[in-house]
């Protein structure tokens, strides 16, 4: 920060926000260019840049290599995996999972979507949207991101025209509200010459929105939590055991979604057991009521049986428990996923033994075909899975919730992580996927 | 705090919902989250506690995650033997404090058996790594706590919150598994074992607003104070047995302050009068170089230092 006021030392909110972008669109550009203007780079940074560049035989600083860690991604010039950033404006913290747009790394968009309010998907404002544009509104439908950034790239390159940016805005924004995206924002920008990323350019007088940093600084980062199913999945039971806490038992937990109070009746799943709420202990101090992302530690009034594993909920609320779930899932490994496959899922902090039951169908991203019965899942394919758990487990929809919705597929062997999922339908309604084996006459 | 769950509107306002988190407890919700995760999980947890600021925020988090019972890991400290003595009185404090248990793997043994050898800058960073690594082998700890942050250096920014070692603690970023959601994936091994980041997504100034916020108690040497230093490398290093100063170097009276914490030689004052957080907090806000940038020689050596210590299992 150039300039210091009390006021960007203040608390401020957190926003976590995600970039995908074919390769060549310049997304290393816009997020130096943004870290650049809003002066979160400093000297050393920077001057390790402009170093890095004059040895390469380049003329200005090539922001792009503020972004680019690793030295094999430097050599063949490419970024090969998530990269987190930081940076602070006065209104705002950020956290940016970087990922990068090539077909092969679908994973990677999908990790750092997972954790993501907001999503930023780049175009080339000369190629407009193309199949990896789709991909793009694709994964972050399917990961349910609530915010989605269209920004326009490269406007320099069209004489800064209004209707070439229009006519994009238009075509993406038509394709991402019929996979059921939420919101979507177009922004036209200039990464390179710095139009309408952190100042407002004056060579699109015809734009009257938010420049792209304006944006993120506004978005809301909380939700309606009224209409949320309250859950905590239990991490860890504490039992002092010391003279001067003989009988304390607290329940910690990360509250996953909605909100508990002091009083409340609870039911803890998988057991059914019921109970109410006696207090809620959130890092020291008692509150009367906590929310979702405060970790927490909650007492009961009846001394039952809870451990790792456990979801509380409240008793008017419980979701079903099932040991058959059908979900959406991203495949992250590079051995693939077969029918049959023994595994191990992990839902909130319970792991239990899986099997594959059924793989129905594979999802080609670029235009929704569905091809039945792929009979297995390589690296980046995006599917429908049948699985049936050794236990029961109380799942959500994804649509639901996004931290009780998703679960992920672990090797028993080697503990890989080998999948993604997400519980329920793919998309939000009405389903606009083509089922190549029979056309049921979808109507869109 | 009302008695009906309004509907909260972003924007303009977006702190003033009822249900927001401000950064501070977001950040500190999640690194709670990661520590309850790993004592749920693994067998021998350890924190790397080197009383530099950043391990003093994790203890204290991690106090906060388990109250009112003890915390559920021991500590480890890697004393390169170049420490800062107000920091070795500061870490023998805390871990009596709390009925804590210390281990120590120490350079200077590793030295005095002829395992290792002193580098002829006197540096003893790098030389950290044997040591660490032969401990956690040999105590069988199966996730290890670092202070690391994402927003230190360009490797770190690749880093993940559990990081999987092999069995010589070796980090490989194309092994990497992809994070999920909040849905750690802890499953390793015999002989292998996870490195811990609960401080992954915190910046240096978010560390220092929290220690002001929780009034956490700092070795003396992060404000400033009056200390003979002599320049080497452009930085400010503390007069001493380690290695300094050299002929051509002279030993001058300063009023400095420390950034980082770490080996005598090679961690670099900075000039300051900033004494109390609030100063610390306002200088750190104004200044335009990182903390490594400002303060650590052994990232500079080249542009893959960072990536390549990882590699071989340093922190």
């Amino acid at each position: 920060m150039s300039t210091t006021t009390t006021e960007e030392l203040s608390a401020t909110t957190l926003l976590r926000f995600a970039t995908a972008g074919s390769v060549d669109d310049g997304k290393s550009t816009l997020v130096g260019r943004l870290l650049h203007d809003s002066k979160s780079i400093l000297t050393d940074q920077l001057e390790a840049v402009e170093r890095a560049s004059a040895s390469r035989g380049q003329e200005a600083p090539d922001l792009a290599l503020l972004t680019d860690g690793l030295r094999a991604e430097r050599e063949q010039g490419i970024t090969i995996d998530v990269a987190y950033r930081y940076f602070a404006t006065p209104r705002r913290r950020f956290i940016l999972a970087d990922t990068p747009g090539h077909v092969q790394y679908t994973r990677n968009m999908v990790t750092g979507a997972s954790t993501a309010e907001l999503t930023v998907i780049l175009v080339d404002a000369r190629n407009g949207v193309v199949e990896q544009t789709r991909r793009h509104a694709a994964i972050a439908a399917l990961l349910r991101v609530p915010h989605v950034v269209l920004a326009v790239n490269k406007m320099d390159l069209v004489d800064y025209q209004e209707s070439i940016f229009a006519a994009i805005a238009e075509e993406f924004t038509a394709y991402a509200l019929e996979l059921g995206v939420p919101e979507i924002t177009a922004i036209p920008i200039s990464a390179l010459a710095g139009d309408n990323v952190v100042d407002p350019s004056a060579n699109m007088d015809w734009y009257g929105g938010p420049t792209f940093l304006e944006h993120l600084e506004t978005v809301p980062v909380t939700h309606d939590l009224s209409h949320c199913h309250a859950r905590l999945p239990v991490q860890y039971v504490i039992r002092p055991q010391t003279a001067e806490h003989p009988d304390y038992r607290g329940y910690a937990g990360q509250i996953a979604a909605g909100s508990f109070r002091v009083g409340e009746s609870v039911t803890v799943l998988p057991s059914g057991r019921k109970s109410k709420i006696s207090g809620i202990d959130l890092l020291g101090e008692p509150v009367d009521i906590a929310w979702t992302t405060q970790s927490v530690t909650v007492l009961l009034e009846d001394d039952i049986d809870i451990s790792r594993g456990d979801l509380l909920v409240p008793t008017k609320d419980a979701p079903p428990t099932t040991q058959d779930i059908e979900a959406t899932v991203c495949h992250v490994a590079d051995a693939p996923l077969t029918v049959n496959h023994r595994v191990l899922l992990k839902h909130g902090t319970r792991t239990v033994k899986a099997i594959v039951k059924d793989i129905p169908s594979r999802l080609t991203l670029d235009d929704l075909s569905l091809h039945p019965h792929p009979g297995q899942l390589v690296a980046n394919d995006i599917g429908r899975v049948k699985i049936r758990t050794a236990e029961p487990l109380p799942v959500d929809s994804y649509a639901d919730s996004r931290r009780t919705g998703s679960f992920i597929l672990i090797d028993p062997n080697d503990g890989t992580t080998l999948t993604a999922g997400m519980v329920g339908e793919s998309f939000a309604s009405p389903e606009p996927v083509k089922d190549e084996a029979e056309d049921d006459g979808w109507d869109f | 705090m009302t008695t009906t769950v309004a509907t909260v509107k972003g924007g303009e306002d977006g702190t003033a919902s009822p249900y927001a988190l401000s950064h501070l407890d977001a950040l500190e919700s999640e690194a709670v989250h990661i520590f309850r995760e790993v004592a749920g999980e693994f067998e021998r947890p350890v924190i790397l506690f080197s009383g530099g600021k950043d391990s003093i925020v994790m203890l204290h988090l991690a106090l906060k995650a388990f109250a009112p019972a003890a915390i559920p890991f021991s500590l480890l400290h890697v004393d390169t033997g170049h420490n800062f003595p107000e920091v070795l009185e500061y870490r023998d404090r805390v871990v009596a404090a709390h009925g804590l248990r210390l281990h120590v793997a120490s350079v200077q043994d590793y030295i005095d058996r002829g395992v290792l050898k002193e580098r002829p800058d006197g540096t003893r960073n790098p030389l950290q790594t044997l040591p660490l690594t032969e401990k956690i082998q040999s105590e069988k700890f199966d996730a290890v706590f670092g202070g690391g942050r994402r927003d230190e250096e360009k490797a770190r920014a690749k880093e993940r919150v559990f990081s999987l070692r092999d069995e010589f603690s070796q980090w490989d970023p194309r092994r990497q598994r992809p994070e999920l959601w909040n849905l750690y994936n802890g499953r390793h091994a015999p002989g292998e074992h996870v490195r811990v980041f609960p401080l992954s997504n915190w910046t240096e100034l978010d560390v220092w607003q929290y220690i002001a916020r929780e009034g956490i108690e700092l070795p003396e040497i992060y404000f400033a104070h009056e200390r003979e230093v002599f320049k080497r490398a452009g930085m400010w290093l503390t007069a001493g047995e380690w290695g300094g100063p050299k002929d051509g170097e002279t030993v001058e009276k300063r009023l400095v302050r420390y950034r980082t914490v770490g080996d005598m030689s090679c961690t670099g004052a900075v000039d300051s009068d900033a004494v109390s957080l609030e100063q610390v907090i306002t200088e750190i806000a104004a200044s335009r170089l990182t903390e490594r940038g400002a303060t650590r020689a052994d990232d500079k050596m080249s542009e893959a230092a960072m990536e390549d210590r990882k590699r071989e299992g340093y922190f």
